[in-house]
């Protein structure tokens, strides 16, 4: 797990939930199978209504039309990120497009846990809404050691939450990966 | 210091005698439900971490019940149900209800219950939010995302938070023009939609003691809308009459201490409480239909595991047995022991599919439906700017399906006084 990393900002409201992030519809493409896959990524967050999408101006779409990776890396949004369907399409397919962090002062349990469970990417929780304070397009750089998310242009810093409980499975990269180190499975798939 | 109910089930699945809220736990699973839209990626990562000869760990455990993407010429959608037809062959799994045979159901969380997996005490995991349906029956039941259904599929364990217990009591008697889904939506509205995050809702109290099942559900199954991790009841002679109907298991009636420690207590008045709407776009936004009164509608949605219940329909009929719909009106069975029920059961001598055929409606076949959009054949699919009241569970942007619509969640007896009319009704104007 890298625990600094730099990459643009990418923007959005509270509330954010499922269907926003992949809408049902997408959800019949594989996540594996090439020319598929790369799907979830070209359509991840297309269901946030274009006003709402990369905040503060808005009618900014995480990927631009026909590619399937964004140039943004760390999502900002506000409270109760991922709410919604058990879908784990949704971490997977930001995860596609190319993001590696999202930091919202909460998030909803079940893509909480997928994002984690299935190391899509890290979920981190800042101690309050970064919403207001930083611009879609914005360079960060994410602190996990030190935690904080620093603003490169102003170099203004805010705290983040640790990872406490799930820091483990998170540095593992996921749970089969974390049950496998603490022998909870067998160490090789074929086990 | 005593536990909850969901403290209870969660240390006897993880072996010991006491768990505490906030402690992670690995717990033993009794029953893992997956469906078509989930069921393949799950089955994916289940052969790439235990190996492409590896078996599930307990056949008799493992339900698959495809609900989502059933009707549609959508030729994805179509290779999912093959993919779960072959994974099944492999596995040799027998609890497989699969599209076009006799055994097709639909609607998994109204299924699950119907065919006897719902089971107090017990653990059930689904790869859907709405598997805390289950809750209902005094069970611990929860959604989980593909990696953490495979990683069940091989060991048959899953690790849990203990969660916090919200207790939600209800007294009194709940007036007739009521239906759990208004105090389920009332209560979204107080909390928010992530007033549960990561917590227990538990329902109590004579208003809940007298309820039916299919009410039970309906609270239970909007628990995730407050973004609660499992909604419980504890079961009663009500529960125990319903799942002896349908299974021989032996099961566990768990019960809160009279001591033990909840994050909270919320009292509502049953006689207070009144028909109430999420308006568009979160299920939190509450209003009572009285408050929205005459909002124009294009469209009306009877149907998914939330309002496509038998009870449902029969609410829902007692309006429309009088009066023809004004707006498009869609009619879902949620699985097809419903959809029988509305060909054997009448009103007045004339069946429920027969009022509702009547009345105007159109009759979809039992499944997830437009509830949440879905390939664009999707039958009552909201494909423009179009305004809905529905029975369904959910109406941020673009659920059920174009992002320019608009969705209000009511009660069956709202949706068909609104159906009638075209606008938001409240439906004591029709209710005798």
């Amino acid at each position: 797990m890298e625990k600094v990393f730099r990459g643009k900002a990418f923007v959005l409201g509270e509330d954010i939930d499922t269907d926003q992030i992949i809408p049902a519809q997408y959800l019949v493409y594989s996540l594996e199978k090439h020319g598929e896959r790369e799907k979830y990524g070209e359509y991840a967050l297309s269901g946030v209504p274009i006003a709402d999408s990369g905040l503060p101006q808005g009618n900014i779409p995480l990927v631009a039309e026909g590619a399937s990776e964004s140039e943004f890396s760390i999502v900002v949004a506000g409270k109760n990120f991922g709410c919604g369907s058990s879908r784990e399409h949704a971490p997977a397919a930001m995860q596609i497009a190319g993001i590696k962090a999202v930091i919202a002062p909460t998030y909803a349990r079940i893509f909480y846990r997928n994002a984690v469970d299935g190391g899509f990417l890290i979920p981190v929780e800042s101690i309050v809404s970064l919403v207001e304070n930083i611009k879609t397009g914005d360079e960060l750089e994410l602190n996990l050691l030190e935690g904080h998310v620093r603003h490169l242009e102003s170099n203004e810093t805010f705290p983040i939450k640790p990872l406490g409980q799930v820091e483990e499975i998170v540095e593992a990269g996921g749970i089969f990966a974390y049950a496998r180190k603490m022998g909870k499975i067998g160490a090789s798939a074929n086990v | 210091m005593g536990m909850t109910l969901t403290e209870k089930i969660l240390a006897a699945h993880a072996g010991v005698k006491k768990v505490e809220p906030g402690e992670n736990v690995w717990v033993d699973v009794d029953v893992l439900m997956t469906h078509d839209v989930c069921g393949p990626p799950t089955f994916g990562i289940f052969k790439k971490e235990f190996g492409e000869n590896a078996k599930v760990w307990d056949p008799e455990k493992v339900v698959i019940i495809p609900d989502h993407y059933i009707f549609t010429k959508d030729v994805h959608a179509n290779r999912n149900i093959d993919i779960l037809r072959d994974f099944v062959r492999e596995q040799n799994l027998p609890h497989y209800y699969d599209v076009g045979t006799e055994r097709y159901k639909g609607v998994c969380h109204i299924a699950l219950p119907e065919e006897g997996w719902t089971r107090p005490g017990e653990v059930l995991f689904g790869t859907d939010s709405h598997t805390c349906t289950a809750g209902a029956f005094g069970q611990f039941a929860t959604g989980v995302g593909n990696t953490d259904a495979a990683y069940i599929l091989g060991t048959g364990q899953l690790w849990v938070k203990v969660p916090e217990t919200m207790r939600f009591e209800i007294e009194g008697k709940i007036p007739d023009c009521v239906m759990a889904k208004d105090i389920i939506l009332n209560i979204i509205g107080d909390i928010g939609v992530d007033g549960a995050a990561y917590r227990t809702m538990e329902f109590a109290g004579s208003g809940i003691e007298a309820m039916t099942m299919e009410d039970r559900m309906t609270l239970c199954n909007m628990v995730i809308e407050a973004g609660g991790k499992n909604g419980v009841i504890a079961a009663d002679a009500t529960t125990e009459a319903y799942v002896q109907a349908r299974t021989d298991k032996p099961y566990r009636i768990y019960q809160s201490d009279a001591d033990a420690k909840f994050h909270s207590v919320r009292r509502y008045k049953a006689e207070e409480l009144q028909p109430m709407l999420a308006m568009p776009h979160s299920p939190d936004n509450k209003a009572g239909v009285s408050e929205a009164l005459n909002v124009k509608l294009d469209r009306a949605y009877i149907g998914s595991c939330t309002g496509g219940k038998y009870s449902d329909f029969w609410a829902a009929a007692q309006i429309l047995k009088d009066h023809p719909v004004k707006v498009d009106t869609f009619v879902v069975p949620a699985t097809t022991e419903i959809a029988r029920q509305l060909q054997e059961n009448s009103i007045n001598g004339k069946s429920l599919l027969e009022i509702f055929k009547d009345a105007g409606a159109r009759i979809g076949e039992p499944s997830c439906a437009a509830c949440l959009g879905g390939p664009s054949d999707t039958f009552g699919r909201l494909n423009g700017a179009e305004v809905c009241i529905s029975t369904t569970n959910r109406n941020f942007p673009g659920r059920m399906g174009s992002k320019s619509s608009q969705v209000y969640l009511a009660s069956p007896y709202t949706v068909a006084a609104s159906a009638i009319t075209g606008k938001i009704t409240d439906p004591r104007d029709y209710l005798a």
